[in-house]
């Protein structure tokens, strides 16, 4: 796991011993991703809107690319908060190396961020510099 | 934690986060937030001077940012200085540790169930 203040992106990466073809599944299936995830309206075609629901709220999703057994790819809003959530799947020789990386703040997909275009990148950037020296 | 406290941090948690995204959404109170965290205090004649606009938006502006949380203000004699509080940001950089630590345990419930599902 790594986190990259310049996008606010998160990683988390693990190697699981499953050919990714079964993970596959359990990332695009409905009722599996329910199993580990949550409640959704999930199918895996590229600009299908669906939701993710748990007690707390929703998240409002959008489906960017897919790839099947490879990649898949989302937009994630919730807080405000519009980002990318990508899987990338890749064959090692016991299993599958499973990665997924939710990178934040991508203004230039929410209108009502239409103005920030380009900025929030450069702010974090900023920002980070100035949390250093303070630190 | 109960469910019900777990939704009422939640709730506050998206206050925060929506105060700050909509105070910093606006490119010319980033940017006057921005020198003031890079250059510290300064006064409403002095952001005014290198931002293009006027110091009556400059002003307005600054009341918003004071509004969150993100700036204060100090008076000293006739001028006002401002200060960025940049406590005021710890919700956004909690995100990712936030985040992270959601997507972990959501890869150990994956783990759990494909371990479970049949080939």
């Amino acid at each position: 796991m790594k986190e990259s203040p310049e996008t606010l992106s998160v990683v988390v990466e693990r190697e699981i011993p499953y050919p990714p073809e079964k993970i596959w599944r359990a990332l695009t299936q409905p009722h599996l991703i329910q199993e580990w995830l949550m409640q959704n309206d999930f199918k895996p075609v590229v600009d299908h809107r669906f939701n993710f629901r748990a007690d707390w709220g929703a998240v409002d999703c959008q489906v960017l690319a897919v790839e099947p057994n490879k990649t898949l790819s989302y937009t994630w809003a919730a807080y405000d908060l519009k980002s990318v959530v990508t899987w990338t799947l890749t064959p090692t020789g016991s299993g599958t190396h499973l990665r997924m990386e939710q990178s934040g703040f991508r203004p230039d997909q929410r209108q009502a961020y239409q103005g920030a275009k380009g900025g929030w990148q450069r702010f974090f950037a900023n920002l980070e510099q100035v949390l250093r020296r303070t630190d | 934690m109960s469910i019900n406290s777990q939704s009422v941090i939640d709730q506050k948690m998206r206050n925060a986060h929506d105060a700050l995204f909509r105070t910093l959404a606006d490119p010319t109170r980033r940017a006057i937030f921005e020198r003031l965290c890079r250059q510290g205090e300064q006064t409403v004649g002095a952001l005014t001077a290198r931002s293009g606009v006027s110091q009556p938006a400059v002003s307005k502006h600054l009341g918003v940012l004071k509004q969150a949380g993100l700036v204060r203000d100090r008076h000293e004699g006739r001028q006002t200085h401002y200060s960025a509080q940049l406590r005021a940001l710890a919700p956004l950089i909690d995100w990712t540790r936030q985040m992270a630590g959601f997507w972990q345990s959501r890869f150990d419930h994956l783990e759990d169930l494909l371990k479970r599902m049949d080939q």
